[in-house]
C-alpha cells in the first residue's frame, strides 16, 4: 500500500517529481548536495509552498498545515530546544498535543530506554556528544508515534565510526517499529546499507527509482562518477 | 558547573578601596586646595548617615524609587508586549517599525519640556519619562531578539505539532530571552539616570532635586551622597535584571560563558 505519494510537485528546487513510497519501507533518497532533496522534505512536512499534490495513505494533505501532517522529522543538524533538557526535548511533541502527565512521562522512559539515553534525561543539548544528540533527535521525532518519519541526512554530522553504527541502529529500529521513512543522504555506502529501495535525485527531479540492484544496471550508474554522490 | 547571578566582588573591591583610601588621605592631608569643595570620605559617610536619620535622604529616595519603579515596570511590560508582537508579525512589524525607528532616537530628556507643556509639573510627569525612557529601547531590543530566533526551532517545533502562540510561548520568547534582557538591564541603570535629570530640571522632590538643593546650598558632601546614591542604584538594578536572567538561561547558555 502506498503511504506517501507526491504527484508532479513544483517549486524553486523540484522539478516534476512523482514518487511513490510504500507503507512500512525505508525510501533513500540519494543525492549530491544542492539537488533538492531536503526541499522534497519540507515539501511532505508542509515546511515550504509548491504546486502539484501530496497524498498520505491515498489523501491529499496539501490543505493540512504542518502541525497537522503528522510527521516526525530528523533535520540535518538536529535542531534540539537549547532551553529544554533532553526529557523535556522529546516530551514537546507529547506536550503540545496534550497528553496527560503520567503518559508523558512513560512515553519518554520507554524512549530513553529504547535508545540507552536514560542517563541524559536531565542533560542540555550542549552537554551531549554528536551521536547522543543524534538519539535524542529521533526520540524527540518518533515520540508523538508519527505516521511518517523523515531523516535529513542523520548521520551527516557523525565521525565515521559513530555513523557505521548508527546507520545499523536506525535501520533495525526502523524495522522494529514498521514506519515509512523516506531517507536522505548523499553517501552512497550509507544508502546501500540501510535502504529497501532508492531513488536517485538530480537537479530536483527523481532520476531513477528501485532497489539497488535495479539501479546498479540502470542508466544512473554510468553517472555516478559526474553526479557528486560518493 | 559554578554557580551564577551572584555578586561576587572577589578581587573587584580592591580598585574601590584604594581609590577610597587615596580620596580620604588627598582630604585629610590638604592635598587639594579649599577643604570645603572637597570633603574627605569619612565626612561623606557621616552625611550619609545624618541625612539617614533625620529622613531627608529616605525621603527623596522614595520618591525617586517609585517614579523608577513605576515608570520602569509599565514601559518595559508595554516593551516587551509591543515587542514581542513586532517580532513575531511581519504585518505588525511593517505597521509600528517605521513609528519606533523615528521615536527611538530622541532622547528621553528631549520629551521633557513636551510633557512639561502636556502633563503639568506633578507625579505623572518623571513617570511619564522614565516610562518613554524604557519603553523604545526595551521594545526594540524585544523584536530583535524575536526576530533573530532561528527559523529551524520554529520548524521543528511545528512538526512536532505546536501551534502558532505555543512556538511564541515555549521556544522563540525562551530562545530570545539573553536579548530581552539585555534591553532590560541596559535601561534599568539608564532609568536613574534619566529620572535624577528630570527631577534636576523640572521635579521639586527626589534625589535630583536633592542634588539641585544642595547645590544652592554649596553642600559638597550632600551632593556626593546624592551621587553615590545614584551610582549603588544604578549598579544594583543592573545586577538585579543580570541575576534574573541568569537564573533564568544558566542552564543551557552555560556553554557561552565558560
Amino acid at each position: 500500500m502506498t503511504a506517501i505519494e507526491l504527484r508532479n510537485i513544483e517549486n524553486y528546487a523540484c522539478r516534476g517529481v512523482n514518487l511513490k513510497v510504500f507503507s512500512g519501507e525505508l525510501l533513500v533518497l540519494l543525492c549530491p548536495n544542492g539537488a533538492g532533496k531536503t526541499t522534497l522534505l519540507n515539501i511532505i512536512a508542509g515546511l515550504t509552498g509548491y504546486r502539484g499534490s501530496v497524498h498520505f495513505d491515498g489523501r491529499p494533505i496539501d490543505e493540512l498545515p504542518t502541525q497537522e501532517r503528522k510527521v516526525g522529522y530528523l533535520f540535518q543538524d538536529l535542531v534540539l530546544f537549547p532551553h529544554l533538557d533532553m526529557a523535556s526535548n522529546i516530551a514537546y511533541g507529547l506536550r503540545v498535543q496534550r497528553w496527560s502527565n503520567e503518559k508523558i512521562e512513560l512515553r519518554v522512559k520507554e524512549l530513553l530506554r529504547l535508545f540507552k539515553i536514560e542517563h541524559l534525561a536531565a542533560a542540555y543539548p550542549w552537554h551531549l556528544s554528536g551521536g547522543e544528540k543524534q538519539r535524542v533527535a529521533l526520540s524527540r521525532a518518533l515520540a508523538p508515534y508519527p505516521k511518517i518519519l523523515l531523516l535529513d541526512e542523520p548521520l551527516s554530522s557523525l565521525d565515521w565510526q559513530t555513523s557505521q553504527y548508527l546507520r545499523f541502529e536506525l535501520k533495525d529500529l526502523q524495522r522494529q517499529l514498521g514506519i515509512t521513512t523516506l531517507y536522505v543522504t548523499h553517501d552512497l555506502t550509507e544508502a546501500k546499507d540501510v535502504a529497501d529501495r532508492m531513488a536517485i535525485v538530480l537537479e530536483g527531479r527523481i532520476e531513477q527509482i528501485g532497489r539497488l540492484e535495479d539501479l546498479q544496471t540502470g542508466p544512473w550508474a554510468k553517472q555516478t562518477d559526474q553526479s557528486g554522490i560518493h | 558547573m559554578k554557580p551564577v547571578g551572584k555578586i561576587r566582588p572577589k578581587w573587584g573591591i580592591l580598585p574601590v578601596a584604594i581609590f577610597l583610601a587615596i580620596w580620604e588621605i588627598t582630604a585629610r592631608l590638604n592635598l587639594v586646595p579649599g577643604h570645603f569643595f572637597f570633603p574627605s570620605f569619612s565626612e561623606v559617610l557621616l552625611e550619609f548617615y545624618e541625612m539617614s536619620v533625620n529622613g531627608i535622604l529616605l525621603d527623596n529616595f522614595l520618591s525617586s524609587l517609585t517614579r523608577v519603579l513605576v515608570g520602569f515596570c509599565t514601559g518595559s511590560m508595554a516593551g516587551l508586549a509591543i515587542g514581542i508582537l513586532m517580532g513575531w508579525n511581519n504585518i505588525l512589524d511593517n505597521a509600528f517599525s517605521p513609528l519606533i525607528s523615528l521615536l527611538y532616537p530622541i532622547p528621553a530628556l528631549g520629551w521633557l519640556p513636551l510633557l512639561m507643556l502636556w502633563i503639568g509639573i506633578n507625579e505623572i510627569l518623571p513617570i511619564a519619562i522614565i516610562f518613554i525612557c524604557s519603553f523604545f529601547p526595551v521594545c526594540y531590543n524585544t523584536a530583535t531578539g524575536i526576530r533573530n530566533v532561528d527559523r529551524k526551532f520554529i520548524n521543528a517545533a511545528k512538526t512536532l505539532g505546536a501551534s502558532q502562540v505555543r512556538i511564541l510561548i515555549t521556544v522563540v520568547v525562551p530562545l530570545a530571552l539573553p536579548t530581552i534582557f539585555t534591553g532590560l538591564r541596559l535601561e534599568a541603570g539608564m532609568a536613574w539616570r534619566v529620572i535624577i535629570a528630570a527631577e534636576m530640571v523640572a521635579i521639586p522632590t527626589g534625589i535630583g532635586a536633592l542634588l539641585m538643593k544642595a547645590e544652592s546650598l554649596m553642600r559638597i558632601d550632600i551632593i556626593i551622597v546624592c551621587l553615590m546614591v545614584l551610582s549603588l542604584m544604578c549598579f544594583s538594578f543592573e545586577r538585579f535584571f543580570t541575576y534574573i536572567e541568569a537564573k533564568l538561561t544558566h542552564r543551557w547558555t552555560c556553554h557561552d560563558r565558560h
